[in-house]
């Protein structure tokens, strides 16, 4: 069944084969979920993350892009397959993976400044209380938030408060970022501001991250690599699982912008080369 | 808003004017002396060892404002009087019932916290205990008294236990509540970040779940002094609901309008504190 799909990745443009396992720093082998017996959300996932690489997963909802991240964070469990980081096999929640999730998960009964100590103290309990106030204060600057740092998440707006999110996840100093869909809640202006920010402080970290995007040009402009996944379906009586259909490198050179996105040679071919995928062979649920 | 206050607080006073006007109309001595004209002496005298005195008032024997006013004033000058077991002050009393209250309430919050946080962790427990909660609460406290009087054999504690009994059921639900539905979300936070189980419990689930848990403990406290009063009538010896339960029998209808009072603004404060604790650890998400 899988012969098909590869058939069809290769008569696609840009693309490649996984990178070797010895230079991946995240190896997938073989990942399969289930959350109803003999009918995988997907199954056969295999794919790697080098340090220092920006992954991005696009794909219909209910493809089960989500339940991977939940799996690389050590959140939910697989029901086939394994997962190594640093040559080590996850096995359940860690401080090494920094996650920033969809709906923020800031504790609302704390300040910002609490909520980052919280992540801070938890990750280096020896320190001391101005060595964690000026790890926070760092983490709040790169976001941008110094003159917000007291107050509560109540106060403050959608981008601001997924803000804090990331300075959260990055504050702990994590071997690798994992976020899931991060802007998805935040309207378009907020999240381009944001993705700007996010880009900057990425390439400047070195930091390894894979994300989940709903949004074609956010993978475009942030991600080294884009993984295009299908989702599960019933075909001629039997169950297909979903999966990673196609792997696409991004060839667009790293210090694009977004504003000068669009002008770069390639950029509509890739961008086609998405829409087309997600339109026509992702099978989104309504098919 | 304040404007709306202002004239609030004005029509509470309007409708506080009119409840004493009305009592104050009501309680009016009737027509008297009337009844003695065209009486002879010997008459008079007649009636008087008849103990119906055509001289004397006709009283409903509800006391009127200013007896009311007097007793209030009389008792409040000094609170803390202490003339043997069945005269003492009514802040003295007072001391007692609230004394009972507390340490029943605090045994209380010592059991159904933990209790609760347990069983709002664990599903497990909570279908175990369900049946055993769901007949044990709707049972009457006072219906306790009997056996708590049996085994404990103190009138005092047995007081305590019963309050314990009523206070431990709301909180015992509301902090399984609370502790249950603590969004996934802080608690996925809590496990990427490693956090032990016991730091968890104290700085994700306690403040998570606290505002639920304060409501537990608001209606714990309105029910336990609603209880109180009633198990200090049944046990006699001390406490607000003793000196009610003794005015009564003294016949001293302004003794027991003034306890009632007492009872109902010092349940009105208990209130307040716990409304102002709420405030405290509420959350805006």
């Amino acid at each position: 069944m899988w012969s098909d799909v590869a058939q069809r990745d290769a008569a696609a443009p840009a693309t490649h084969d996984t990178q070797p396992a010895a230079a991946a720093f995240l190896q997938v082998q073989g990942l399969g979920r289930s959350f109803v017996p003999g009918k995988p959300v997907f199954a056969g996932v295999d794919f790697g993350i080098a340090r220092g690489e920006f992954v991005c997963v696009i794909g219909h909802s209910g493809c089960g892009k989500t339940t991977i991240l939940n799996v690389l964070a050590g959140l939910d469990r697989a029901s086939a397959g394994h997962v190594f980081m640093g040559g080590r096999e996850i096995a359940g929640p860690g401080l090494d993976r920094g996650v920033v999730f969809q709906g923020h998960a800031l504790m609302p009964w704390l300040s910002v400044r609490r909520n980052i100590a919280f992540a801070v103290e938890s990750r280096w309990p020896e320190w001391s209380r101005a060595q964690v106030d000026m790890q926070v204060r760092k983490f709040v600057e790169m976001v941008g938030l110094t003159p917000a740092i007291d107050r509560k998440p109540a106060e403050l707006s959608g981008g601001m408060k997924q803000r804090v999110g990331i300075a959260r996840a990055f504050s702990t100093e994590p071997k690798m970022l994992l976020l899931d869909e991060p802007f998805g809640a935040l309207d378009a202006l907020t999240r381009g501001t944001i993705q700007d920010e996010l880009m900057a402080i990425v390439r400047r970290t070195q930091q390894t991250v894979f994300m989940i995007t709903h949004d074609v040009d956010e993978a475009i402009l942030l991600a080294d690599r884009i993984l295009l996944m299908s989702n599960g379906r019933d075909r001629d009586g039997a169950w297909v699982p979903g999966g990673i259909a196609e792997t696409v490198a991004n060839p667009l050179p790293r210090d694009r912008t977004r504003a000068g996105l669009h002008h770069l040679p390639g950029y509509y071919g890739l961008r086609n080369h998405i829409v087309d995928f997600l339109v026509t062979r992702a099978n989104p649920a309504s098919q | 808003m304040k404007a709306l206050k202002l004239r609030a607080a004005l029509l509470s006073l309007l409708l506080l004017a009119a409840l004493l006007g009305i009592w104050h109309v009501a309680t009016l001595p009737g027509p008297a002396a009337a009844r003695s004209a065209g009486l002879s002496a010997e008459q008079i005298e007649y009636e008087k060892m008849m103990g119906k005195d055509p001289g004397a008032q006709k009283s409903t024997g509800f006391p009127t404002l200013a007896q009311m006013g007097a007793a209030i004033a009389k008792q409040l000058r000094d609170p803390f009087y202490d003339n043997g077991p069945n005269d003492k002050g009514i802040a003295i009393q007072l001391a007692w019932s609230l004394a009972r209250v507390g340490l029943g309430f605090l045994l209380a919050c010592l059991v159904a916290v933990p209790l609760g946080f347990v069983i709002g962790m664990s599903p497990l427990l909570q279908r175990a205990l369900d049946p055993f909660i769901q007949v044990l609460k709707p049972i009457s406290p006072l219906a306790w008294m009997p056996l708590a009087l049996y085994t404990i054999r103190d009138s005092s504690v047995s007081g305590v236990f019963v309050i314990f009994i009523c206070s431990v059921w709301p909180m015992l639900i509301n902090t399984a509540f609370g502790v249950a539905s603590v969004r996934r979300d802080w608690l996925a936070v809590a496990a990427t970040l490693e956090v032990r189980p016991l730091r968890k419990a104290l700085r994700v689930v306690l403040p998570a779940a606290a505002p639920t848990i304060l409501t537990g403990m608001r209606i714990s406290m309105g029910i336990a002094w609603l209880v109180i009063v009633a198990a200090e009538m049944l046990v006699g010896g001390t406490g607000i609901g003793y000196f009610l339960w003794n005015e009564w029998n003294n016949l001293s209808l302004t003794n027991v309008i003034f306890a009632i009072l007492v009872i109902g603004v010092m349940g009105m404060l208990l209130d307040l504190v716990f409304a102002r604790l709420q405030k405290l650890v509420t959350y805006v998400e």
